[in-house]
C-alpha cells in the first residue's frame, strides 16, 4: 500500500500547533518512516505538489481571520481526502477571536498607520464554520499523545474518538489537592474538556480552559460557584472569553451573564448569607 | 514554488513566493535592472491578530497565559518580558532564588529554541538537504543528538512549566510552582550526561562550511553586570548605546511598510541587529569557563559581523543554557514560596529579555486594580526586519554571479541566519510612543 501523503498548513496562529509536530523529537523520524509529510512548510523546503495538491490528510492549525484564508481552506478542503483541525484556533477561532466583539476598523487604526495595507476579517472563526471538517483536535496546544493518536487512528482508517470529559476526573486520579475546594481559586477544570493531563492544577493553579468546554459543562453552576469564590462579574465574563471565547458554550454563557440573565446567587449556598 | 527569471533585458526578477522552514508565513521579492536592486521586499503576510489591543482591561494575572499565545517557539520569553515589565510597574522586588528560577526556565527555552533552528531549519542549507528529515539518512546521528538536545530543553519547560509550548507556571513574581527536589535531581541528571553531546554538537557546527561574508551593522543586545544575559540587563551596542530597558522608545523608533504586516525598528534612524550573534558579540567576556574555551576552539573569530555565524552562536548558547541550568540544579533549593506576592496599584513598567532571536520588549500601564489600560509589545523579528532586507539587498549585489537557483538558496538562507518568527512579528505596535 502506498504511504499516506499528509499536508501541514497554517492559518492565523501562534505556529505553536505545528509544533507539536516538531518537538516529537524521535518519533519525528518515526513517523516519516510511516507516512509522507508531503508539504509542511516549516518543517520542509519541498513544496510537494504545491498548498493546493491532493494529499490523504491535511492537518490545519489557525483560524480563518482574513478574506485569502477563507479561500485557502475551500481549496484544501477540495484538495483533501479528509480535514483534520487542530488546536484552540483552528477548532474554535482562538484568543484572536477575542476581536470578535470589538469593533475591527478601531483595532486596525490604533497600530497601524496604513490600515488600508491591513487585510483582516471582523471575525476570527474555527474551519468548521466554513468547511466540513473530517476530524477536531481541540487544545491550545493540542497535547502531543492525543496528536499521535489521532494520527494512528487515521492510519488505520478508524475515526478518533477524543475523551471530551471535564479535566476534573484526571485531576482527581492524578490526587491533585483541588485549587477550587481548597483554595477558592476559579478553577475552569470542571467546565474544561480533558486532554492536557490536568496541568494547572499540578502547577497548584486554577485551569483557565485551554482545551475549552467539556461535553457536559454546567456553564452556569461554575460561574455561582466563582462568585461564591469572590470573583467579580467582569471577571467571569473574563474566565470564559480567553482562549476558547467563541466555541459555542463559551460564547452562549458569556452573553448571558453580560446581559444579566444568568442566575448570580453565590454557591455553596451553604456558605453564602441568606438562601432563597 | 519557486521563480526566478528575466522578464526583459537587463531585469531579473528573484521571486521566493513562500519562505520555507522559518516559522510564519513570508515572502521574499527582488527586482534587479542593468545589475542594480530596484526593488527588494521581505513581504510579511502572516495576518495581525491584535494582542495589544485585547490586552486591554485584561488583569496583570491573565498577562503572562495570554502573552504566551503570540509565540509558538518562545512563550518563556513573552513571559518573561511581561512579567518583569509587570513587576518593574509594581515595584516589586525579585529575590535571588526567584531570578534563579526564572533563568533556569529560560535556559529551557534557548535549548529547546536553538536545538531545533540548529537542526531542523538551518543546518540542511550547509550541508544541502531540503529538510532534516530527508538529512537524517545521512547524518542519522548529528540530527537525533540535536533532537535529544531539544528534548532536554522542552524537559526544563516540563518541569517549570508544565509543557513546552504555552507553558502554565509563570506569574507576574515568579512561578506557582517551583520544581520538587526529585524532579531538579533528574533534570541534573539528564543535563550532566548530555553536555559532552552539546560540545560534539558545537564543533560540528563550527566546522560546516558557511559563506564568508560581513555586514556593517550595529549588534544589540542586554548586558548584565555578573552574567550572560538572559532575564535581566541593559540595553546596549556594540557602538555605544548603553541604556536602561525603560529608555527604549527614545533610541529605536517602530514605523510601517505596506509590503508588511510586521513594523519594521531603526537604531537612530538606521537598521540594526538583534539575536545570538550580536547578544555573543557583546558578552563574550561573560562566557562561563568551560564555554568560552569551546569558543576558542572553534575556527571563528569573535566578535563577528557575518551573519552565517549565527547558527555558531546559537550552539555556543545552548552550550552556555546548559552549563547555566546545570549550575542552577546544582544549587537548588526548593524556595519555600515561588513567587513573591504582588500588591497591584497603578503604574507604568517596560521589560526586556532576550528571547532566543533576541530582544524582546514589552511596556504596560496599569490601573489601580492592576488591569492593563495600554500594552506595547516589540518582538525581535519586527526589529530584525529593516536589517534583514539590508542583508538581502548586499546578498543579492554579491551573488549576481549565481545561477538564479543559486542564488534563490543563498537568499533563502541568509534571511533564516536570522530565525525570523514571522508569527510573532505581527501582533502590531503602536505607532506613537514616548518621547516622540
Amino acid at each position: 500500500m502506498a504511504m499516506a501523503r499528509i499536508a501541514v498548513h497554517k492559518f492565523s496562529s501562534c505556529d505553536g500547533c505545528q509544533l507539536q509536530f516538531l518537538t516529537l523529537e524521535d518519533e519525528l523520524l518515526q513517523l516519516a518512516d510511516r507516512l509522507e509529510i508531503a508539504y509542511f512548510i516549516e518543517a520542509t523546503s519541498e513544496t510537494g505538489d504545491g498548498p493546493y495538491g491532493k494529499y490523504d490528510v491535511s492537518f490545519v492549525e489557525g483560524s480563518v481571520s482574513t478574506p485569502d484564508e477563507v479561500e485557502r481552506i475551500r481549496k484544501i478542503r477540495e484538495n483533501s481526502t479528509l480535514v483534520v483541525a487542530i488546536g484552540a484556533c483552528g477548532t474554535a477561532g482562538g484568543i484572536q477571536a477575542l476581536r470578535n466583539w470589538g469593533d475591527l476598523d478601531s483595532y486596525k487604526t490604533s497600530f497601524y498607520t496604513m490600515p488600508e495595507h491591513i487585510d483582516a476579517l471582523p471575525t476570527s472563526t474555527p474551519f468548521s464554520e466554513h468547511i466540513h471538517v473530517d476530524a477536531e483536535l481541540a487544545g491550545c496546544p493540542p497535547d502531543q499523545g492525543q496528536l499521535k493518536y489521532v494520527i494512528n487512528s487515521l492510519l488505520a482508517g478508524v475515526q478518533p474518538r477524543i475523551p471530551s470529559e471535564s479535566v476534573c476526573l484526571k485531576c482527581k486520579r492524578d490526587g491533585n489537592v483541588c485549587v477550587l475546594v481548597a483554595q477558592e481559586k476559579p478553577c475552569m477544570g470542571p467546565i474544561t474538556r480533558t486532554g492536557c493531563g490536568a496541568l494547572c492544577p499540578h502547577q497548584e493553579r486554577d485551569c483557565y480552559s485551554c482545551f475549552g468546554p467539556a461535553e457536559t459543562a454546567n456553564i452556569e453552576a461554575m460561574g455561582r460557584r466563582f462568585i461564591g469564590a469572590g470573583l467579580p462579574r467582569d471577571g467571569l465574563v473574563h474566565r470564559l472569553r480567553f482562549i476558547y471565547s467563541w466555541s459555542p458554550p463559551f460564547k452562549a454563557a458569556s452573553e448571558r451573564w453580560l446581559a444579566g440573565q444568568a442566575d448570580y446567587a453565590p454557591l455553596p449556598t451553604s456558605r453564602t448569607v441568606t438562601p432563597p | 514554488m519557486n521563480d526566478v527569471s528575466g522578464q526583459a533585458q537587463g531585469v531579473r526578477r528573484v521571486d521566493i513566493p513562500i519562505l520555507t522552514r522559518v516559522e510564519g508565513e513570508g515572502a521574499l521579492f527582488v527586482r534587479l535592472e542593468n545589475g542594480q536592486v530596484t526593488d527588494l521586499r521581505l513581504k510579511i503576510f502572516e495576518p495581525p491578530r491584535f494582542f495589544e489591543h485585547f490586552l486591554r482591561s485584561r488583569t496583570w494575572r491573565e498577562v503572562p497565559d495570554i502573552v504566551a499565545r503570540i509565540c509558538g517557539i518562545c512563550p518563556v520569553a513573552y513571559q518573561m518580558s511581561a512579567s518583569n515589565a509587570i513587576e518593574m510597574a509594581f515595584g516589586v522586588d525579585v529575590p535571588q532564588p526567584i531570578r534563579d528560577l526564572k533563568r533556569l526556565y529560560y535556559c529551557g527555552e534557548w535549548i529547546e529554541s536553538h536545538a531545533l533552528h540548529i537542526h531542523l531549519l538551518a543546518a540542511p542549507d550547509f550541508l544541502g538537504f531540503p529538510d532534516a528529515i530527508q538529512m537524517a539518512k545521512d547524518y542519522p546521528h548529528e540530527v537525533r543528538r540535536g533532537m535529544h538536545l531539544q528534548g532536554l530543553g522542552n524537559a526544563i519547560l516540563k518541569i517549570m512549566g508544565g509543557r513546552p509550548v504555552n507553558p502554565v507556571g509563570a506569574v507576574p513574581g515568579g512561578f506557582y510552582r517551583a520544581p520538587a527536589r526529585g524532579e531538579a535531581r533528574d533534570m541534573l541528571h539528564k543535563l550532566k550526561e548530555a553536555l559532552p553531546h552539546a560540545e560534539a554538537m558545537v564543533r560540528w557546527v563550527g566546522n560546516l562550511k558557511v559563506p564568508e561574508v560581513t555586514r556593517d551593522v550595529p549588534s544589540v543586545s542586554l548586558r548584565a553586570d555578573d552574567e550572560y544575559p538572559m532575564n535581566y540587563g541593559r540595553i546596549v551596542s556594540d557602538r555605544g548605546l548603553n541604556i536602561d530597558v525603560s529608555e527604549f522608545p527614545q533610541h529605536f523608533q517602530e514605523f510601517q511598510q505596506p509590503h508588511s504586516t510586521a513594523l519594521h525598528a531603526h537604531l537612530h534612524g538606521a537598521p540594526y541587529w538583534v539575536g545570538p550573534a550580536p547578544r555573543l558579540n557583546n558578552n563574550l567576556d561573560r562566557l562561563p569557563p568551560s564555554t568560552a574555551k569551546l569558543l576558542g576552539e572553534t575556527p571563528v573569530a569573535w566578535p563577528s559581523n557575518n551573519p552565517y555565524h549565527s547558527a555558531l552562536a546559537r550552539a555556543i548558547e545552548l552550550h552556555l543554557a546548559m552549563v547555566e541550568a546545570i549550575r542552577l540544579l546544582e544549587a537548588y533549593d526548593k524556595p519555600p514560596k515561588p513567587h513573591v506576592d504582588v500588591v497591584p496599584h497603578a503604574g507604568v513598567g517596560a521589560g526586556c529579555t532576550e528571547a532566543p532571536r533576541g530582544i524582546l520588549w514589552h511596556r504596560y500601564e496599569l490601573d489601580e486594580q492592576g488591569r492593563v489600560t495600554h500594552a506595547t509589545i516589540i518582538p525581535p523579528t519586527s526589529q530584525n526586519q529593516a536589517q534583514m532586507e539590508a542583508d538581502m539587498r548586499t546578498s543579492v549585489m554579491e551573488s549576481l554571479h549565481m545561477s538564479d537557483e543559486g542564488l534563490r538558496l543563498r537568499l533563502e538562507s541568509g534571511i533564516r541566519n536570522y530565525d525570523p518568527c514571522i508569527s510573532c512579528s505581527t501582533h502590531f505596535l503602536k505607532l506613537t510612543v514616548e518621547g516622540r
